[in-house]
Order: structure tokens, then C-alpha cells, then sequence
């Protein structure tokens, strides 16, 4: 870990995938991610990478396919409204099972909508998005030392998971500057794939193909079990496996009697309005689901039996608060507050929920 | 006995599917030859589109990725980024180049990415099921121009080698036919150009090959070309547009 350094969270992500080994960018402007591409432009050739500008969102997701398809780490990043056109690319990439990183910065929708932070693609994100079974891994960092920690993260799961992974961050987490230490450069070799287009060995071997068409029944059938069982290895893994630590993080949840919970850049805001509760006695916790799919469940399993009640906190009408039911599963009353449009609710604002749902009198 | 006549080595053995009279069985041996005659089977690396030639990678012995609709020239272009050493070519029908993947094959035509795009133009969408294309020819009944495709509101066929041959980039554009022994031969000659000129790092080559359909143009297999010759030909015209490095005086 080097000295840290002071920078948008836009350019962390930038920086973090060239540490990580990506050498390949491609991409179409849009606000308010136009901070990583500009950056990107500017660093890839300076580490004989490939930076190119598509002529669409479209182009640049298949440009993507291809380029993880011969053995790259590979990224592009986009908004809302541009994340929505590459989603027919990202189901071709999931049934091929190409690794490559995707980054959305949300901006608010539906639509055009507008240039504000808002974290209204949730169910974008964790239902798939584009059509078909599939699922992609989606990492929601909360400042700008995790844009760039869960960037390197995200090219690791992408190769070990051969699946596409999405930085789900928000315009408000791309735009602020924040102190980082940048990690470990990694040296990475794209004939470290032997499943890739042009794999060079010398060893003799058959030839490779990334494809997601399965024409006869069985054979898809087939496939999508394949996936399916994947999804379910990579579940484990971030709710009792290696990855159980990485995927949550809790704060005073213990004697919690309400939870919190928010991720991304709302879950800081939460991290305030815990302690003004705690000094004014309410025992207030806080669940920060740093993976959104798949989702901890796991934790709100476990809180259900000691805490009374959950309030999930989001900049949209309410998507994730669907996946805390689901989780807490009718045991205990889970409550919702949203602002929507772009705006960003206040510490106060919030703290006015809780002391209705604790105090109701 | 000496063999004079044999599968080409980057052919795969698995039998084609294509229909009795389709040009793309022999398109892709056209292919096949001059990948084995440039020796560069190791390093090809191709591009399958949607549409009837969508299995285009059950029939070639390389490295092969299956593009979704239109986006060929999109993937060639992250493949090639990554593999400068390869040999990239993209096989793609009218409706997917010519219609959905209009944007893509003219940016990467722009860029000069040094990739060979193969165009099988032939009026019509097969593998859906006889539908009209951008390339149909005005009159022509198809199943979703009954009436005959009216250029009022179908618009004009369009001509995408005299488009793309008006950009700065591309090195080698050219439009051919196998109708006919000879224009097989200089269908060849193009592809080996092509090729060639890709493996020599110029550029941005383009082969629109005008081709056949007589399952959705409801003709006889024997008939096609003859249907070919007397109405596509007037409106395609054969030639080359674009010769930058002047292979074809070579």
C-alpha cells in the first residue's frame, strides 16, 4: 500500500484497474461517470493499454464481450440510462461466461431523467437486467478507498467466478474526493486463460469458442443449471464461505432493537444517524450489504431474532427493501424511507423516521 | 493417386445446414482456402453473426466468438485490441449488417480497425423466416413487404460498400458474386486481398458478397442465381471501391 493520495472516486476506479491489470477500456460518455473515462484515456497509454471511445453504450458492452472473450481484463463504466442499452451485451456475456468488470455510476431515472446521485437501478442490478437466467455479481462501495478496493476486488471475482461483476456506485461516491491508498499493482497475464480466443501455448490444443447460443433444449437446459449451480457456489461463499466478512458490514448491531439499512453513500449518512440515536438512548443499529447480489441474507436472518424492527433507508421509491423482507421474512416489521429524483435525505430526515416507528406516541 | 481436391484444413467435417442453393456453404470454404493458403489457421480468429450463418463456427476449424445481433464488428473490435497478432474476420447477412448492426460496421469501417468484414448480402432475412431487408430490392415481396417493398415508405436498398467506401479509414472495399465460375474465382481473389491486407497490418478491409436465398425468395435451387444475375446485379453493381494499397493492380 502506497501513501495515500487525494482523488475522485471516478479516477480511483480508473487507477485500481490499472493496478489490477486492466489494459482495456471501452466506453461512451455520459454524466456523471465522465470522470473515469477522461482518466482512462489519459493513464491506458501510458501502460501500452487500449482506451477506445465507441459510437454507442451498445458497441462499447460488445467490444467488452470481445475483448474479454481473448483472455483481457477488461472494463467500461456508464449511467443509468446508458447501463440500460448494454444490458442485451451483458446477458450474451453471462451465458458465455466471459469475466469483465462493469461500473455503473447511478443517476436518477426513469428515463432520461436526471445528472443527480440516486440508487434507483437496484433491481437493474440484482434481477439481471437483460433477459434470460443470470445473475450478476454486484459489489456497492461507500467511499472512495472501497471504489478503488472493490474495483481490484471485482477483477478477481470476475476471472474466478468467469462472470461479469457490476460496481454498483451512484453519482455523489463518483464525483467527491476522498483520501485512498491505492493497492499493489498485479501483473497480469492474458494467457492465463486457456478457455480464451487466440490463447497462445505452446502446447497443442483444441480450438476455443465463447458463445452463448444453445439451440437444442436439453442443451440449454443443461447450461442454465451449470449457471444456476455456479450462482449457488458463489452465494455460499459470500454468505458462509471465504467471502461472508466481505460481504456485509454491521455497526452496533448486537442490543440493536432497529436496524438500519442502507448501502452505498447512504449507508454513511445511516452511520451518523446511529449515533445520534445511541446518544439519545435509542438502540439503533446498522447493516451495510456491501454485495447486493447475492445479498446477505444470512445477517438478517440472525438480527431478525434479536432486533424488533428493520428501517431500510434508499435514494429510490424502494427496491432493496425488497430483499430485506425477503430475508427477514415476516418476523419482524421491516419499514421503508426513500427519497427519489436525485435528492439525498438528510440525517435529520431520517432520524424523524425512527423516532416515529421507537416512539409512536 | 494424387489428391487434387480436398476439404480445406480450417474447414471443420461437420456437414452444413444450409439450404439446397444457398451461397454460404461455398462462401465459407472461399474463406477457409485462403486462411490455409496464408497460413494462418493458428491465429484466425472469427466472428459469427446472427442469423442463418449464426453456426458459422460449427464450420471453421478456429477460434471463434457468436456476436449478438449487429455487433460482429463491436466484438472484432475488443478481440483485435487484445490479439494485434490475430487474424480477425467478421461473417455477417444484410440484416444484421445492413440494419440492426448499421453503426457498428460503419464506426469500425471509420476506426480502420484492422479487421476483415465479410458481408453475404442477399436481400432478404433468412433464418426468421423471409422478412425484409434494408438491402431488398423495391417490388420484392417478402413476408413482411406482401405488397412488394415500396420505397414511399420502405425507403431505397441500401448500398453499404458505396457507404462505407466514403470513409477515410478503410483500405480495401469491394463487392462480388459467385454466380458464375469466374466470379467465384475473383470472389476468392477478394477474400485473399482481404486477408492479405490485414495480415500486413493496412487496415480495414470489406467483402460484400451478393448471395442467394432461394428457400425465401421462393425459388428453385438452379434458378437463384439466374433470379441473382438479372435482378440483383443491376441494382448491386459489382466493382471495387475502395483500393487504397492497390491490390488488384498487383
Amino acid at each position: 500500500m502506497a501513501e495515500k493520495v487525494l482523488m475522485k472516486g471516478n479516477e480511483a476506479i480508473g487507477e485500481a484497474a490499472v493496478l489490477a491489470g486492466c489494459r482495456y477500456y471501452f466506453g461512451y460518455p455520459i454524466t456523471p461517470q465522465s470522470e473515469l473515462p477522461a482518466y482512462l484515456s489519459k493513464r491506458l497509454p501510458e501502460v501500452d493499454g487500449v482506451f477506445v471511445q465507441a459510437e454507442s453504450e451498445v458497441a462499447a458492452i460488445n467490444m467488452v464481450y470481445g475483448a474479454g472473450s481473448a483472455g483481457a481484463r477488461v472494463m467500461t463504466s456508464s449511467s443509468s440510462p446508458g447501463i440500460s442499452l448494454k444490458q442485451e451485451g451483458i446477458s450474451y456475456i453471462a451465458g458465455a461466461e466471459i469475466p469483465c468488470l462493469l461500473v455503473n455510476v447511478v443517476r436518477g431515472g426513469p428515463g432520461l431523467g436526471n445528472i443527480a446521485p440516486a440508487q434507483s437501478d437496484y433491481w437493474q442490478a440484482t434481477r439481471g437486467g437483460g433477459h434470460g437466467d443470470y445473475r450478476t455479481l454486484v459489489l456497492a462501495p461507500n467511499s472512495v478507498q472501497e471504489m478503488a478496493d472493490m474495483t481490484v476486488a471485482g477483477f478477481e471475482f470476475a476471472d474466478r467466478f468467469r462472470n461479469p461483476v457490476l460496481l454498483l456506485s451512484d453519482g455523489v461516491l463518483g464525483q467527491m474526493m476522498e483520501p485512498v491508498s491505492l493497492p499493489d499493482p498485479v501483473d497480469y497475464d492474458i494467457d492465463s486463460k486457456k478457455w480464451a480466443l487466440g490463447y497462445n501455448s505452446k502446447e497443442k490444443h483444441e480450438r476455443n469458442l465463447c458463445s452463448s447460443i444453445f439451440l437444442d433444449v436439453d442443451e440449454l437446459e443443461e447450461h442454465n443449471w451449470h449457471l444456476y449451480q455456479k450462482y449457488q457456489v458463489m452465494t455460499d461463499l459470500f454468505s458462509t464461505g471465504e467471502y461472508k466478512d466481505f460481504a456485509v458490514e454491521e455497526h452496533l448491531c448486537d442490543d440493536a432493537e432497529i436496524i438500519l439499512v442502507g448501502y452505498g453513500i447512504i449507508s454513511r449518512i445511516l452511520k451518523t444517524v446511529v449515533e445520534k440515536c445511541r446518544k439519545r438512548g435509542i438502540k439503533a443499529g446498522l447493516v451495510r450489504p456491501k454485495v447486493l447480489w447475492p445479498y446477505p441474507a444470512h445477517v438478517f436472518e440472525r438480527l431478525a431474532k434479536t432486533a424488533n424492527q428493520f428501517l431500510v433507508v434508499e435514494m429510490s421509491c424502494g427496491q432493496m427493501v425488497e430483499d430485506v423482507k425477503l430475508s427477514v421474512n415476516g418476523k419482524k416489521p421491516v419499514y421503508f424511507f426513500g427519497r427519489t429524483g436525485g435528492t439525498i435525505p438528510s440525517d435529520f430526515e431520517i432520524l424523524n423516521e425512527v423516532d416515529k416507528l421507537v416512539r409512536p406516541d | 493417386m494424387k489428391k487434387i481436391f480436398s476439404r480445406p484444413e480450417s474447414m471443420s467435417k461437420k456437414p452444413f445446414h444450409y439450404c439446397p442453393g444457398c451461397d454460404h456453404g461455398v462462401i465459407h470454404r472461399l474463406i477457409a482456402e485462403v486462411i490455409d493458403e496464408l497460413e494462418i489457421k493458428n491465429r484466425t480468429i472469427g466472428v459469427a453473426p446472427v442469423g442463418c450463418s449464426v453456426f458459422a463456427y460449427d464450420y471453421f476449424d478456429v477460434d471463434f466468438n457468436q456476436a449478438p445481433h449487429g455487433r460482429a464488428p463491436a466484438v472484432a473490435t475488443g478481440i483485435k485490441r487484445v490479439r494485434p497478432d490475430s487474424i480477425v474476420f467478421t461473417y455477417q447477412g444484410d440484416g444484421d449488417l445492413a440494419a440492426i448492426g448499421t453503426a457498428e460496421i460503419i464506426h469500425a469501417a471509420n476506426r480502420g480497425e484492422n479487421i476483415t468484414a465479410v458481408f453475404i448480402n442477399n436481400a432478404i432475412y433468412g433464418m426468421t423466416g423471409g422478412q425484409m431487408a434494408p438491402t431488398s430490392l423495391i417490388g420484392m415481396k417478402t413476408q413482411t413487404s406482401p405488397y412488394g417493398r415500396d420505397a414511399a415508405t420502405a425507403g431505397h436498398p441500401i448500398h453499404m460498400c458505396e457507404m462505407i467506401a466514403t470513409l477515410e479509414s478503410p483500405v480495401y472495399v469491394t463487392r462480388v458474386t459467385i454466380n458464375n465460375p469466374a466470379n467465384l474465382m475473383k470472389t476468392k481473389k477478394a477474400l485473399l486481398n482481404a486477408f492479405t491486407l490485414q495480415k500486413e497490418g493496412k487496415g480495414f478491409s470489406f467483402v460484400e458478397v451478393v448471395s442467394t436465398c432461394p428457400t425465401n425468395w421462393g425459388k428453385k435451387p438452379t434458378d437463384a442465381h439466374k433470379w441473382l444475375t438479372e435482378n440483383m446485379l443491376p441494382v448491386f453493381k459489382l466493382g471495387t471501391f475502395k483500393d487504397t494499397q492497390g491490390v488488384e493492380k498487383s
